[in-house]
């Protein structure tokens, strides 16, 4: 129990200097905008002394050292900037277009995960059969295809061709009302309110994006989930429980997918990486409103504050998704902290 | 893991020669798809050197008269809003998509060898620094880091290329630092050494040889994954700017005529990156191959 628990001790302070250097980096980024960052915070219609008035407010007039420890004291309060294009605070216009993303990646990876580590699963098991072929043909595919592209084809087939899909254009369709908020996804506040044509429609909505998204996330996972079986299938303890005569089931799932579970949520780490970026690609296509699109229609008008608080915020997200994931190993792995120093 | 690609590599390039070429018209027999992938790489660069001269119309010229056309034997992939062909803008458009995904790779790979052998090398507190810098550059979604960077650097083709290059860099460094660091006591490093080469020479011409063929690997997997990224940047409109023909930008003005029908503005542009990553990614896996045969999946 001590082991286990100074082990996720420690991996929680390892996040620390991680969380530092993401800091610093998006830090940098903003001072290193071309000629003066001051008159590019301000934007184009600044006068002379708004630009003076936000090179005061971002300490533009003192050694970088200092600025940088201003920089961290907004951080601290929670400020990331003015967004000069709508004039509301980035902090609160990331806050409330989060719900949406995360709605939508999480959905979509809930969906690749039920499709490709059954899959992988099968194809490891049966190696050389057609869902073996299957598997390969999607995880090349699968790599290769650009999700925006995905996304435009799913919407010319399914909406336009077949008319079994809504319009792509947001999160619910203009006849429903958004349901109350509470956590901000829009099909768990539907079901609480026990609103389900509000929720069908917000999942009409949602499978598209959903689809594109996990598509896109599949190749990795289903490749990784094959490779990890494969391996765990060939292992000495999967032998020694066959030859102990375990049944086939118990050995397959209680032995070698247990094991084979452990680099496939590594890999998560790594798909966590493309489908933020993806994320930001498959919003622009479905006109969903969240913090993708933001940033999108920000980098349009040169509204620096708000891409740069989106950077920052999409980074802190991955490190806390990778926290989280390591400390799902401490779950999943009985070996977890027995080995650490 | 990646040291027994390189054990593997060596005997077959000691042999030279016949044997290396053997075993390739081998790997290419047994897996024709991989010559299939040389092939259509051969295509992409052909289109790239000679395509703007070979197309049959100007890819900028405008025809107010035949505006969103479908394809047809005059426009084989129709044209587009402004009666530009889409064929013609297509094929021209690898030109630039290869010249950025290609120069954004090649600076990776140079400044990823660089610090990873001197890393690798030396060892100490400069291996530490930059493997607590790799980390946090990998501690970003690479894709978002890539918009910050463009966005705070300037919108430009020149910054997508510099963006791409440093999201890509940790990979080259961290394959080669493996690499170097388990070569730097090894038997050959010691007698190179002891025949009086310097430092830089040792690391340059007897250790960094071996981590080239994982790296070219590498190279070719991360070309694919470098072109959907400057076609994602441009996508969402960063970097090439209109009425530049690129295949990211063509299928963002597309998309707009997807809803009413007008498929092919998009599809073809679409098809023709994924065409090109898929390129990039067979060559990865068959270099896979000849390069290291007991790793084949």
């Amino acid at each position: 129990m001590g082991a286990r628990g100074t082990a996720i001790g420690l991996r929680i302070a390892q996040a620390i200097p991680v969380l530092f250097g993401v800091i610093v980096i998006s830090f940098l980024l903003t001072r290193a905008l071309p000629g003066d960052p001051a008159a590019q915070f301000a934007g184009a219609m600044a006068t002379e002394e708004s630009i003076e008035q936000v090179r005061t407010s971002l300490g533009l007039d003192k050694p970088l050292v200092t600025q940088f420890g201003l920089y961290l004291g907004q951080l601290a309060r929670g400020d990331l900037g003015q967004s000069v294009s709508t004039g509301q605070p980035v902090i609160e216009e990331l806050a409330s277009r989060l719900p949406a993303s995360l709605e939508l990646t999480l959905f979509a990876l809930i969906l690749s995960c039920a499709v490709a580590i059954p899959l992988g699963v099968l194809a490891a098991t049966r190696p050389g059969s057609w869902v073996d072929q299957l598997c390969r043909l999607l995880v090349t595919a699968g790599v290769s295809l650009p999700t925006f592209f995905t996304g435009i084809v799913l919407v010319y087939v399914f909406y336009y061709l077949l008319g079994i899909a809504p319009s792509p254009l947001g999160r619910l369709d203009f006849i429903y009302l958004d349901p109350p908020h509470v956590t901000g996804f829009f099909l768990i506040d539907a079901a609480l309110a026990g609103d389900w044509e509000t929720w069908f429609g917000a999942l009409k909505q949602l499978i598209l994006p959903g689809l594109t998204l996990a598509l896109f996330t599949l190749a990795p996972i289903a490749r990784m989930t094959r490779a990890a079986m494969l391996s765990a299938l060939s292992a000495d303890y999967v032998r020694t429980a066959r030859a102990a005569g375990l049944a086939p089931r118990k050995v397959l799932y209680g032995y070698a997918f247990r094991n084979a579970l452990l680099p496939v949520v590594t890999t998560l780490g790594m798909v966590f990486s493309f489908v933020l970026g993806a994320n930001v690609l498959v919003e622009k296509v479905f006109a969903w409103p969240g913090i993708g699109s933001y940033a999108v229609e920000a980098l349009v008008v040169s509204d620096y504050a708000a891409v740069q608080g989106f950077v920052l915020s999409m980074a802190l997200l991955f490190v806390l998704l990778n926290l989280i994931i390591d400390l799902a190993y401490s779950v999943i792995d009985p070996r977890f902290g027995t080995s650490a120093k | 893991m990646t040291d027994v690609t390189v054990e593997n590599a060596t005997p077959a390039r000691a042999k030279k020669g016949s044997g290396t070429l053997r075993h390739i018209l081998w790997v290419l027999r047994e897996n024709p798809v991989t010559g299939l992938s040389f092939a259509m790489f051969a295509g992409l660069l052909i289109s790239a050197l000679i395509g703007p001269s070979i197309v049959p119309y100007d890819p900028l010229a405008t025809d107010a008269s035949a505006t969103l056309q479908p394809p047809s034997a005059a426009h084989w992939f129709g044209t587009d809003n402004l009666g530009r062909d889409v064929f013609s803008r297509v094929i021209v458009a690898t030109r630039l998509d290869l010249v950025i995904s290609v120069a954004a790779v090649a600076l990776s790979f140079v400044f990823g060898s660089v610090l990873g052998a001197i890393a690798g090398y030396r060892g100490g507190w400069i291996d530490t620094v930059l493997s607590r810098v790799l980390d946090t550059i990998m501690a970003f979604p690479l894709f978002v880091l890539a918009m910050g960077i463009v966005a705070a650097l300037g919108n430009s083709v020149a910054n997508i290329i510099y963006a791409t290059a440093i999201i890509n860099i940790p990979f080259y460094a961290r394959l080669v630092r493996a690499e170097v660091n388990i070569r730097r006591d090894a038997g050959f490093t010691q007698a190179a050494k002891l025949a009086g080469n310097s430092d830089t020479r040792v690391l340059a011409l007897h250790i960094f040889p071996n981590a080239l063929p994982p790296m070219m690997v590498q190279v070719s997997l991360n070309l694919g994954w470098a072109i959907l990224n400057a076609a994602g940047l441009s996508f969402i409109g960063l970097g090439v700017r209109p009425p530049t023909p690129e295949w990211g930008i063509m299928v963002a003005e597309g998309a707009n005529y997807i809803v009413s029908g007008e498929w092919w503005l998009a599809l073809f542009p679409g098809l023709w990156l994924m065409l090109a990553v898929f390129t990039f990614n067979l060559m990865g896996d068959g270099l896979r191959d000849i390069v290291d045969p007991r790793r084949r999946s």
